[in-house]
């Protein structure tokens, strides 16, 4: 399986998430973002960092980069998307993902490990864990509280769209959100950073779990 | 404004302007002038501090770079290398606090990436007044968010450093810098410029006003009229840095560049005339072809523009094309500013006229001062301590208590939160313990670093002190089971042009020679930063210490935390007595800053401390911590905490070391400092293997053992773990005032 990174100016997760891509067993392709070209790769993520220095509003400006109209093309036939962190941010400037990711109530940046629940399996990301298993993932940001008008979270609940829930929620984020899907199931994102905790030596490899989930090859 | 005062105003004294006078056998034009004054500061030109500096040993066996280049780089096996260095940010931070530290930060890492290496970690070693008063409080605040701006976005790891508090900073801030790079030994690049007529490429932001005259503010004591230098202090970008580190790291590895070298302090001319005078040629710069920010700048603006996110580098004239397409491809400015030359002057061109030239070797040939070392009075009177004044505070539940709560010692997680410490996905050891510890990918090798300073005990002691610095940072790496390999340090220090200030200088430069040498920790980058000094005073007499040390396996580290219930906790002894003297607990509780802390025993401790190494590196003992500030006691504590567990100590060892050498009061014991100490823990299994390997050392305690939610000292002090835990993680930006977001 060939699974795509996305690089923009200021992406600073993209070599993380191509080295975990290849501890997943599967062939890392770098997707440049002046590159209108996805070359054919089977899943991809856009992984996280300060996409042309968070200013503006992050992700406001990536998502006018050129690799995402055939990345919003991927997307909306189906293709498995992974947005984390920046990446969850842009998904939501694209419009790929309801809602928006607003500053951490606590108005600091926060890295710490916390502990979410998989609330649901049936997404590409997420049919290797368990149901309701609980993980211990990395979150690293700024602008981590999720947002949504009343009914579209309510719609996110109601069509069992939470895709991982905070146990303990660092940022304010609605309802617990740490992550969500779209309506067909094939695009998530998530704050926390499942590419950092891909290998033992680092004292987990729990994100492994929600990564290798796309080998799996289940287009729910 | 005449001639004198035009000098002086730069910061050049009647005798450097004569010096200049003679070495050019011309009087110099305004942009001449400017240029020696920026490259004979303090800051750049060392004037104050080079021959004390040469005392410091630079080489040993893994040292493939010593002082001289951007970073010392020392090798740490299987090919790879490690280039490091610290740097102050201090006169910036203490005027506009986000914005210094911030270019502090983008600075360092400038310097590892004109090696070639890759910057994969930062520590940042801080010092402020206390936080009862609202400007340190806002320094502070503002310090910590500046380095999180830069050091998350521009997705380099901020894995460890420490914060101190004493009146002493209060107005003077300490921002002190460290950067770590990874590279392959093969791949070290110089910044000596070498092929007349290969051409100089500016890479990077454009050019600004912004930091026109930094190097010569930093040399000067801060004063009122400091605030209006607010201008003299960069702003940061640290997406164009970002963008700066994978451009170049990309053009060295398509080897298209000759030489690299950073812009930092006095920009263009330190840069320009150290790789000219390295490389013994001449630069020649068209500041026509500085692409600028600005319209209007005097050519001498553009060539002394301290803006960031810069650099500097030799290209062969048939990859110039290339070069500048790359800076395209990564959205920078790239430009072809000038050539290397044969006559080896900085010459400085504007509109084909040349506005200045000077040898190269001059502008980098300050003159130095030697001073004779005279010992202050001050410290005859603060090293007197009698050990009968000091009362005995009785309830130990209450004084524990408070010295965990107290800013000094308690815990650091509010601040390193707000750092992103695992960007990379390296970093194994987290901040928290006594020294980060991060993997090199694809191979089993780790390696360890550690900021460490110790300003009151410099004040109390500077040699002492100074020792005890290297002394501590190789403690530090020892416990998580690293090699020290080696050394960069920053001097902060105040004026040397008054007796007390060169003798604090001097004397800890020698204590930390004698343990740089008997450690084996050579010094391979440092920076001087001198007239830390305010309208109140100087700042404590700081040397701060970067250590790095290498893991031949990293996954046999060892944290501070309790892991198990059951497990043995031993104390291992170093030799020397412990005391209160200089101590944390005689501050925060007494309120007294006093006393001669023993020299430390270099060659003991370095026993001691390989020892507990080998422990971790075997994979015997993956719990330890060195007794540090806050003495056995609060180690204990912290371990407690760090592992969730409870801790009680064995009522027969505790009154036998109450009553050991040097000792006799609860007090010293449980709270004395100097020692050199280290607890470690291991599982009853294991307590006879760690018995054997306990042979040789000087000497051991099983003092007690881990389990329950109470943390017992026999029948001094006995505390659950939840009021330890609500005493010492206190939210350090919560404090009346200090929570508010100011930008």
């Amino acid at each position: 399986m060939r699974i795509g990174v996305t690089v923009f100016p200021g992406s600073n997760c993209d070599r993380d998430a191509l080295y975990a891509v290849e501890r997943m067993g599967a062939e890392p392709v770098e997707l440049w973002h002046a590159d209108a070209d996805l070359k054919g790769v089977d899943a991809v993520i856009v992984p996280g960092g300060f996409s042309y220095g968070d200013y503006l509003r992050p992700g406001a400006i990536a998502r006018f980069a050129k690799v995402m109209a055939p990345l919003e093309y991927f997307a909306r036939s189906g293709g498995p998307v992974l947005g984390v962190c920046n990446g969850f941010q842009i998904l939501t400037e694209a419009h790929l993902l309801p809602g928006a990711l607003l500053r951490n109530t606590g108005m600091r940046f926060v890295c710490r490990r916390v502990r979410v629940r998989v609330e649901a399996t049936n997404t590409p990301w997420t049919v290797l864990c368990e149901p309701y298993e609980e993980l211990a993932l990395p979150v690293a940001h700024n602008e981590g509280n999720y947002f949504a008008d009343p009914a579209t979270l309510a719609r996110l609940e109601d069509e069992w769209r939470v895709v991982l829930r905070y146990l303990e929620n660092p940022n304010g984020s609605a309802n617990d959100i740490a992550g969500i899907c779209n309506e067909g199931r094939n695009v998530v994102g998530v704050m926390p950073h499942p590419e950092r905790v891909s290998d033992p030596v680092l004292g987990s490899d729990e994100g492994l779990r929600i990564l290798r989930s796309v080998l799996a090859g289940a287009r729910v | 404004m005449n001639l004198q005062e035009t000098y002086s105003a730069l910061g050049l004294s009647d005798f450097e302007y004569d010096r200049i006078l003679e070495l050019l056998g011309r009087p110099p034009n305004y942009l001449e002038l400017s240029l020696f004054s920026v490259m004979w500061s303090e800051h750049c030109g060392y004037k104050n501090s080079r021959p004390l500096l040469r005392r410091f040993p630079n080489f040993g066996p893994g040292v493939l770079q010593g002082p001289g280049e951007n970073a010392g780089v020392v090798e740490v096996g299987e090919g790879w290398a490690l280039a490091f260095k610290v740097e102050s940010h201090n006169h910036p931070s203490a005027i506009e606090p986000y914005e210094g530290a911030a270019t502090g930060v983008g600075g360092i890492i400038r310097d590892i990436l004109a090696m070639g290496a890759r910057p994969v970690a930062l520590l940042d070693s801080l010092r402020f007044g206390p936080m009862n008063e609202e400007r340190n409080r806002y320094l502070f605040r503002e310090v910590v968010r500046g380095i999180g701006g830069y050091g998350n976005a521009v997705g380099v790891p901020t894995v460890g450093g420490e914060v101190d508090f004493a009146p002493a900073y209060s107005g003077n801030p300490l921002v002190n810098a460290m950067c770590v790079g990874l590279i392959r030994t093969e791949d070290l690049v110089r910044s000596r410029a070498t092929g007349v007529g290969n051409l100089v490429v500016l890479l990077g932001s454009k050019t600004g006003r912004d930091g026109i005259h930094g190097a010569t503010f930093a040399s000067d004591e801060l004063t009122e009229e400091s605030e209006s230098r607010r201008s003299n202090v960069q702003v940061g970008d640290p997406f164009a840095e970002k963008m700066l580190i994978e451009c170049c790291l990309e053009l060295l590895e398509e080897d298209l560049l000759v030489s690299l070298q950073d812009l930092g302090a006095a920009g263009i001319t330190s840069s320009a005339s150290e790789m000219a005078a390295k490389g013994g040629v001449g630069i020649e710069v068209d500041a026509e072809k500085v692409p600028l920010r600005e319209s209007g700048m005097e050519p001498y603006e553009i060539v002394i523009s301290e803006s960031q996110e810069r650099m500097l580098a030799i290209v062969e004239p048939d990859k110039a094309e290339r070069v500048l397409e790359m800076a395209e491809r990564y959205g920078l400015v790239g430009a072809m500013i000038g050539r290397v030359a044969g006559h080896g002057d900085l010459r400085v061109k504007s509109g084909g006229e040349t506005a200045g030239s000077v040898p190269a070797e001059h502008l980098a040939d300050a003159p130095v001062y030697e001073r004779e070392v005279v010992r202050p009075p001050y410290l005859d009177e603060v090293q007197r301590l009698e050990l009968t004044e000091i009362p005995d505070p009785g309830n130990y539940n209450e004084v524990l208590l408070r010295m965990l709560a107290h800013p000094n010692l308690c815990s650091r997680r509010s601040i390193f939160e707000q750092y992103d410490h695992e960007v990379g996905a390296d970093t194994v050891v987290f901040p928290g313990a006594d020294a980060a510890v991060m993997r090199v990918k694809g191979t089993k090798l780790g390696y360890a670093m550690t900021t460490d300073g110790r300003g009151r005990h410099c004040f109390l002691d500077p040699r002492g002190g100074g020792a005890a610095t290297v002394a501590e940072a190789y403690r530090n790496l020892s416990c998580v089971g690293a090699r020290p390999l080696a050394i960069t340090n920053c001097l902060n220090f105040g004026s040397p042009e008054k007796p007390e200030g060169y003798y604090q200088l001097a004397e800890s430069i020698e204590g930390m020679a004698q343990a740089c040498e008997s450690l084996e920790t050579p010094v391979v980058s440092g920076n001087v930063s001198l007239y830390n000094e305010t309208e109140a005073g100087a700042v404590y007499p700081t040397p701060v210490v970067g250590m790095v040390g290498v893991l031949e396996d990293v996954s046999r580290h060892a944290t501070p935390a309790l892991k198990r219930e059951g497990d043995m906790v031993v104390v291992i002894w170093s030799g020397p007595e412990m005391t209160l003297a200089g101590s944390e607990y005689l501050e925060i509780v007494h309120g007294k800053v006093a006393g001669r802390p023993p020299e430390p025993d270099l060659l003991a401790g370095k026993k001691t401390s390989d020892l507990v190494r080998r422990l971790v590196a075997q994979g015997l003992v993956d719990t330890a911590h060195d007794v540090s500030g806050g003495g056995e006691i609060v180690a204990l504590a912290e371990m407690a905490l760090a592992g969730g567990l409870g801790f009680e100590y064995d009522e027969d060892v505790l009154e036998r070391m109450i009553a050991g050498p040097g000792r006799g009061r609860a007090d010293v014991a449980f709270f004395g400092e100097g020692a050199g100490d280290f607890i470690v823990a291991v599982s009853w299994e294991r307590w006879y293997e760690l018995q054997d390997a306990l042979a040789e050392a000087p000497g051991y305690d099983q003092i007690g053992t881990v389990g329950g939610d109470r943390f017992k000292i026999g029948s001094h002090l006995d505390v659950s773990l939840q009021d330890l835990r609500e005493a010492y993680e206190r939210d350090l930006f919560g404090e009346p005032g200090g929570a508010e977001v100011a930008h």
